[in-house]
């Protein structure tokens, strides 16, 4: 590295403006990355927090917005309880509705009808577990928007009361809407559309004769492979796991593939910008190296040189990139989906200096082509 | 070896250079002994083939026939890389106007020499100051005076004590005076140093220098008629 780091200092000017394309590309990956895993969050952070690991949806159902369309009922379930290496299967709600709080402030709330005490049920932060008919868990992060233990949240149009009980740990999204836990029996009552005005009660709960829900969610037994496919054609549904179901939530396919459309296209402009510089700087120094080849220097060790620069000036600019990225991101409004998480800036800086170590490598190839004889002669 | 071991031996050689009707014979049958300390000129007009001799010298091509011994070595027995840490070792270039990197100080030139060849304790100080430019260690090429840059140039084709330097046109791009400076200090490094050195040049006029001054016309090695 004696060569490239006097080169480097040399020509200070040249490697700092590639430098900072490389700073802002990396930049522009840490915001896409924060912004890829905001809106996952923001978009699926309900579902991944369930300790599911696939869900029964009713066969035929529409994959995308699955959840919301799909209804199954008591002897799909009961399917499903029956089957070999299901630890679990419980019936889960879930719908999208719109309510206000006291003060007038509106929220959306994604009701997810879980079983009370079931595998579903979510720990909380604060307050209570579920279980009080008309008692929710939401998602901690509605906090910001004033709601409390004890708030009581009004749902449009049926004007049915639900009293916040306590808070999930963690956000809780679903669909970028917040989650609000509530038990099964309460969520059904307001699915078969009879829900009174005011606070559900126990005894109407006890009256409702009405065993569908949106879904299965199935937990399988440690270690067993349950026969899926199988278990779907007996039951009348079909299944999808977790991370399968990360698609059947309101536009998060078209979320992720857009960003990650985005960040691919940077990579290769990674890739190429910096392999077209270190062309251009091999080009402009091939004099030097025919000298330093007709002197004895081998090949590989102005390869070694070379690549060892181009990882400096990656690494270097990658980090200040990254490092920039990072502090924009941190000044984020808070109601902006982004979120940094050290493994995938992690991968993104992999990438970007690995493909623009590749690049290099390719420009500097050539090094090896450039014949000792040019150094006779005077001419450049 | 013995100290009667030549520091080069071209023997018959013969280099053609392009190929069907351009064909030329850059060499033809070339022959030429050096002792160690000796300091030997080669003139001759361009296109005679004065830079082919060098390039066969310093095995930087092979003579399609014919044979070139450095230090009592066939250059033709020598494997690609076992050929690169030979020149490495034994071989030094002077080359036109200096050829330094222009990323690099003076010592830093003569550092990254020693470095290649795996040469230690080179006392890089005394040998810019053997040359006259010891008060320039720390100045890149850019900064210095093509006389300098020359004089850097030599120091660096002497870091690994070299038994045979070989000097391309090293006064094409200097004035008079410092042509003469130049070449005084190559006959000093070959008479105190016992470096056998191979000079090719244009410039009739630092000649005096050589011990021995041959012409090259045509490919073919010769006495020249008038010095």
């Amino acid at each position: 590295m004696f060569l490239a780091t006097r080169e480097l200092r040399f020509a200070r000017g040249r490697f700092t403006l590639m430098g900072l394309v490389i700073a802002l590309i990396s930049v522009l990956v840490v915001l896409l990355s924060g912004l890829s895993s905001g809106l996952v969050n923001d978009g699926v952070s309900g579902l991944k927090n369930l300790p599911a690991s696939a869900f029964a949806f009713d066969e035929g159902t529409m994959t995308d917005n699955a959840f919301s369309r799909s209804v199954v009922d008591g002897e799909q379930l009961a399917a499903w309880q029956d089957a070999d290496g299901i630890a679990e299967a419980e019936p889960m709600g879930v719908n999208i509705v719109n309510g206000a709080l006291d003060d007038g402030t509106q929220l959306d709330l994604t009701l997810f009808g879980v079983v009370p005490d079931g595998f579903l049920s979510p720990e909380v932060s604060s307050g209570d577990e579920l279980g009080r008919v008309d008692g929710i868990i939401v998602s901690e992060p509605l906090r910001d928007a004033g709601v409390e233990v004890g708030s009581v949240i009004t749902l449009d149009r049926t004007d049915v009361e639900l009293t916040v009980i306590g808070f999930t740990q963690g956000q809780a999204t679903f669909g970028h809407v917040d989650v609000a836990y509530l038990p099964i029996d309460t969520w059904r009552l307001m699915a078969a559309g009879l829900a009174e005005a005011g606070a559900p009660t126990k005894a109407q709960v006890a009256d409702l004769d009405f065993e569908y829900a949106s879904v299965v969610a199935l937990l399988a037994e440690d270690g067993a492979k349950p026969d899926y496919a199988g278990i779907d054609e007996a039951a009348g549904t079909m299944h999808m796991t977790l991370t399968e179901a990360f698609n059947a939530s309101p536009g998060y396919e078209a979320e992720t593939l857009t960003l990650s459309m985005i960040q691919v296209f940077l990579y290769a402009i990674c890739a190429l910008v910096v392999g077209a510089f270190f062309t251009v700087w091999t080009i402009q120094r091939s004099h030097d190296i025919a000298v330093l080849r007709a002197v004895g220097a081998s090949g590989g060790y102005l390869l070694r040189d070379s690549l060892a620069q181009a990882a400096i000036l990656l690494v270097g600019f990658t980090a200040l990139g990254v490092a920039a990225g990072v502090g924009l991101g941190a000044a984020m409004p808070a109601s902006m989906p982004f979120d940094l998480e050290v493994t995938p800036i992690a991968i993104a800086c992999a990438l970007t200096i690995g493909l623009g170590i590749l690049g290099a490598a390719v420009a500097v190839l050539r090094i090896v082509r450039i014949d000792p004889l040019r150094a006779l002669g005077g001419q450049r | 070896m013995s100290t009667t071991t030549p520091a080069l031996e071209i023997t018959d050689a013969v280099l053609e250079l392009g190929d069907g009707e351009s064909r030329v014979r850059a060499l033809d049958e070339v022959s030429l002994t050096v002792q160690p300390g000796e300091f030997v000129a080669v003139v001759g007009p361009s296109g005679s083939g004065k830079s082919s001799l060098l390039a066969i010298a310093g095995a930087l091509s092979h003579p399609d026939s014919g044979t070139v011994k450095v230090h009592g070595t066939d250059l033709r027995t020598l494997s690609r890389r076992a050929l690169s840490r030979f020149r490495l070792t034994n071989l030094g270039f002077v080359f036109q106007s200096g050829n330094l990197l222009p990323a690099l100080t003076s010592a830093d030139q003569l550092r990254l020499a020693a470095k290649l060849a795996g040469t230690r304790g080179v006392d890089v100080h005394a040998l810019l100051a053997s040359v006259g430019m010891a008060h320039r260690a720390g100045h890149r090429p850019g900064q210095l005076s093509g006389g300098e840059r020359q004089r850097v140039g030599i120091a660096r084709a002497l870091v690994n004590s070299p038994s045979l330097l070989l000097v391309d046109e090293p006064t094409a791009a200097l004035d008079r005076r410092r042509s003469h400076e130049v070449v005084q200090l190559l006959a000093e490094r070959a008479h105190q140093d016992g470096v056998a050195i191979v000079m090719v040049t244009h410039d009739r006029d630092v000649l005096e220098y050589c011990d021995r001054v041959l012409e090259m016309v045509d490919g073919r090695l010769g006495v020249p008629a008038t010095v």
